[in-house]
């Protein structure tokens, strides 16, 4: 009874004003409040998941590196580390052991590849550091794990494909002999890395041993990566910079530039001199760039626009990353507004200031022999599972326009007639007709050699295929020294090249394995 | 053999695991719109029941294998009995309450059960025993709230229990110069904030039970107040956020009216600013979220490794007992998710969400069904509480806000997170029933008129 009271009592509250609109419409508006809020819970648990899955999605193979991660380290520990071939199908790495808690890593080509393929013990480098996620994942197949957990037999992870060429790399490691210095050749359409040679080298077999000794002590640069690390003086190579700041400023055009090289060219009280005192006479702009006159280029330095001129050093990646997988150096000009005068003038012809990686030069000659556009520079074809089947694949990658095909056209131009009737005549009267332009940076040291050699161009001039960028430290020019290089470069690609556009040399690989 | 076995179930239980619980979410959300009343979902209710076996037994059969500890199958049966007897008591207790949350709140703790095994087994082992015992406690609270409808008259006792027990914890962790908020006792962790939230939820829901004018607003709100502030200066954020936004949906739904929630969002709003300003530690959980990238070795430790642990599991998991999850600092607490979704794939992590909010769109659906006031907020109120706070622990972990470090519920490892749960779905149990007469009621009435 007191039940039925207490019941009655409490169902009926709502009901005694229920009768009135107000309840009627009271009740609806916390219907209307239930249904809100329900909406927005399940909107929040949508948005929440989404973030989730996508963070890890886009952020998966940068926290997979993170060494904070133990993941990789367990991984390392249950596979075999994958192989890296060479895009011919060499094997450039492999991992052996008892078992694959105690495995260790063998480079065949030791040396050779030593900064492209980089190490994985001791932090990681080159193509190790780039492709470690795919080393270390497995996609044979359950069955293939199944029957090795039975036979208690090893697991190989994925390989890797590198777009490195041996007998290029070969080549390119070989000419550079006991010099320091520097050589990278790309596929200038695909942005594929052929050859990248750093010296001085080390034998990443030996990394364990030699590891602290290179460390402690601060002479020794044999890990640094020349290529992309490495920040020298471009010498005249930056006339390239400095002609297409003239073209943008000129219409496009250079035609009606007069000058008279007297062997040195003063301003403000300020003077530069041509390379080892060559006097070149009455010049037009072609001929200026092809003798490589710093006088003439000092000459226009001084007529350019500063704020126009650090626009256009802006397009051309200077001041920031590169577009590239691994860290590379930042280059940078000095060129600003308030540059005087005389820093003006050795910023023109590529002194001073002035600093560039190779690979940005490199870059650099690639969008002026591919149009304009440049493609991402990579080291890595694809993945191949140990099964063999094909587990990631990538493509070239545009980092945009970096000048436009006129200025392109026009940059080829007088890189031709540098090889025509300049500073790199070694090059001419080939099967191929390169371009190119050479520098020889000059740096204040006490040695007797006080210039690195440089060296960057492309070939065949009318159909660009590759860019080979080369530079000689403490050699001396780089017409002596660089382009005698460049072309034993160039006539090894285009001796394997000749017949076949592409050969298909992944086939053999698999095959080879 | 064996090993060609062992790699078969291992690899192979990943994806039956993923695909077990989303069936079972599936389910789940079509129940949702099929209303008892009219359709016969029986049969969906057993198939859920189906599904949860075959999770739980290919889980289990999986840490075998992984572990080489046959030992384990034991506790799977104990745990496995355990869920049977939740659902049997629950239908010959109560045959007409819900067997959506029942069979929501087992396959939970199922998953729970799971994941604490791999993570720590003298930890689950403890849980069983929690809760067992919460079971066998709480058995008696929807009958409690089915039959004593006066429950709504204690208003001022609501308040003065939840002030009374928060303040004590407060001066306890002041006279001990700590943050202390909860209690362990045999390996067993007590945080009163947690048992006082439901209390609390009882609170306002009688507080608008005569009249819901501004008055009502008015008192409720500088008690809740009080409540709130009372957890600020005990540090226990979370619990904070979880009283204040289950306090704003509640007067939302009591009124009807949007303009409190705008109070409340303005409100939320300056006390944010207040205490990012005046905490380092709130200072520091948010530079934590917005990069924790810089600090990894440091405040962004926990939240860096739980995303390690999200990305390697990815969408079907590494396999359970295949992970690492034991590298993110109280995994078992306030990570738990994280884990899950670490060996289970995203798969299961998001069916387990889906679970989550099933639940709480069930008791908002109980509540919409509801003509009287102090039933239909208790049955909004502790939905939002336990949807919140699922939504707090969860969203801290996957870097989506800022971690506030609450548990979650039935998953996670915790004396009072788990008494707490379960006390939770009692009375939403004890509430439905409620629904169910009501309905009855009226009918009666419109058949009488």
């Amino acid at each position: 009874m007191n039940k039925n009271k207490n019941k009655n009592e409490i169902f009926s509250k709502p009901n005694t004003d229920k009768n009135t609109s107000n309840a009627q419409k009271h009740k609806k508006n916390s219907n209307h409040a239930i249904i809100f809020s329900s909406a927005v819970v399940c909107l929040l648990f949508i948005c929440m998941s989404i973030f989730m899955v996508r963070y890890s999605m886009t952020h998966e193979i940068e926290m997979f590196d993170n060494s904070y991660n133990s993941y990789a380290k367990r991984l390392s520990k249950e596979y075999l580390r994958g192989k890296i071939y060479s895009s011919d199908g060499e094997i450039l790495a492999y991992s052996e052991g008892a078992s694959t808690q105690e495995q260790s890593r063998v480079y065949p080509y030791a040396n050779m590849f030593a900064h492209a393929i980089g190490y994985s013990t001791h932090g990681r480098m080159g193509v190790e550091s780039i492709a470690n996620y795919y080393l270390l994942n497995y996609h044979s197949g359950i069955v293939n794990a199944a029957h090795a957990n039975a036979e208690l037999e090893m697991l190989t992870a994925d390989s890797v494909y590198t777009t490195l060429d041996t007998s290029l790399q070969q080549i390119a490691y070989d000419s550079l002999g006991v010099y320091k210095g520097a050589v990278i050749i790309t596929e200038v359409d695909t942005g594929r890395i052929l050859a990248m040679v750093s010296k001085p080298d080390f034998d990443p077999n030996q990394i364990d041993q030699t590891w602290n000794e290179m460390l402690n002590d601060p002479e020794n640069t044999s890990l640094l990566n020349r290529v992309t690390q490495g920040l020298y003086p471009p010498g005249s190579t930056f006339k390239i910079i400095t002609t297409l700041e003239y073209l943008r400023e000129n219409n496009g055009s250079y035609d009606g530039y007069g000058f008279n090289c007297t062997g040195s060219f003063t301003y403000d009280g300020n003077t530069i001199r041509c390379y080892h005192g060559s006097v070149h006479g009455g010049l037009d702009f072609p001929t200026s760039f092809a003798k490589s006159c710093n006088s003439s280029f000092a000459n226009i330095g001084i007529g350019l626009d500063k704020d126009k001129f650090s626009k256009t050093l802006k397009d051309l990646m200077f001041e920031e990353e590169l577009p590239y997988d691994l860290p590379s150096s930042v280059s940078h000009t000095n060129i600003s507004p308030e540059l005087d005068s005389h820093n003006m003038m050795q910023a023109s012809i590529g002194q001073g200031q002035d600093s560039i990686s190779p690979l940005h030069l490199n870059m650099i000659t690639c969008a002026i022999a591919n149009g304009g556009e440049l493609m991402r520079p990579h080291l890595v074809d694809k993945v191949v599972s140990e099964s063999g089947s094909d587990v990631k694949t990538f493509t070239s990658q545009s980092e945009g326009r970096l000048i436009t095909e006129e200025e392109s056209a026009k940059l080829t131009e007088l890189m031709i007639g540098v090889v025509q009737n300049g500073t790199a005549k070694r090059l001419k009267d080939l099967s191929y007709t390169a371009a190119g332009k050479t520098g020889s940076a000059e740096y204040s040291s006490a040695t007797k050699d006080d210039s690195h050699a440089w060296f960057t161009g492309f070939a065949p001039a009318e159909d660009p295929q590759i860019a080979v960028t080369i530079i000689i430290e403490g050699a001396g020019s780089g017409g002596e020294y660089a382009v005698p290089i460049a072309k034993r470069m160039f006539d090894g690609y285009f001796a394997q090249n000749v017949n076949s556009e592409e050969p298909d040399q992944q086939e053999n690989a698999a095959t080879d394995q | 053999m064996i090993a060609y076995l062992e790699i078969f179930i291992t690899e192979l239980s990943r994806y039956f695991l993923g695909i077990f619980i989303a069936l079972y979410a599936f389910t789940g959300i079509i129940v949702l719109f099929r209303d008892d009343e009219y359709y016969s979902n029986d049969g969906i209710y057993i198939f859920q029941n189906f599904l949860m076996f075959l999770f739980h037994f290919s889980s289990f059969l999986c840490l075998c294998f992984k572990s080489d500890n046959m030992k384990l199958m034991g506790f799977y049966a104990a745990t496995e009995l355990l869920m049977i007897g939740i659902i049997l008591i629950a239908k010959i207790l109560y045959p007409l309450s819900d067997k959506l949350m029942t069979n929501n709140m087992c396959m939970l703790m199922t998953v729970g059960f799971v994941i604490l095994t791999r993570l720590n087994y003298n930890k689950a082992l403890k849980q069983f025993f929690i809760v067992t015992a919460s079971m066998i406690i709480t058995m008696g609270v929807p009958f409690v709230i089915r039959r004593f409808k006066f429950l709504y008259t204690f208003k001022w006792i609501y308040a003065s229990i939840g002030i009374a027990a928060l303040g004590a914890v407060l001066i306890a962790g002041t006279v001990t110069y700590g943050a202390n908020i909860s209690y362990t006792l045999g390996g067993i962790t007590f945080q009163p904030s947690e048992l006082i939230k439901i209390v609390f939820v009882f609170f306002v829901a009688s507080g608008f039970v005569r009249a819901r004018g501004m008055t009502e607003v008015l008192v409720t709100a500088s008690i809740a107040l009080v409540h709130v502030l009372i957890l600020v200066l005990s540090r226990d954020l979370g619990s904070a956020l979880i009283y204040a936004v289950v306090y704003v949906i509640m007067v939302y739904i009591a009124t009807g009216n949007f303009v409190y929630v705008g109070i409340g969002a303005l409100g939320a709003a300056v006390s944010g600013m207040l205490a990012y300003n005046l905490f380092t530690h709130v200072q520091e959980r948010i530079q934590a979220w917005i990069d924790p990238w810089t600090t990894i070795d440091d405040t962004g430790y926990q939240i860096t490794q739980s995303l390690f642990a999200l990305s390697s599991g990815s969408f079907w998991g590494l396999g359970l007992n295949k992970g690492n999850p034991g590298t993110i600092p109280f995994v078992e607490d306030d990570f738990v998710f994280s884990a899950i979704v670490e060996e289970m794939g995203f798969v299961t992590g998001i069916s387990v969400l889906t679970i989550c909010v099933i639940c709480f769109l069930r008791s908002m659906q109980v509540a919409a069904g509801l003509n009287s006031m102090f039933y239909r907020l208790l049955a909004a109120g502790l939905g939002s509480a336990y949807i919140f706070q699922v939504f707090l622990t969860v969203g801290g972990g996957v870097k989506f806000i800022p971690l506030t470090g609450v548990t979650l519920p039935f998953i996670s490892y915790g004396g009072s997170s788990v008494l707490t749960s379960i006390l939770l779905f009692e009375v939403l149990c004890g509430v439905t029933l409620v629904a169910g007469d009501e309905r009855a009621f009226y009918e009666k009435q419109q058949a009488a008129s």
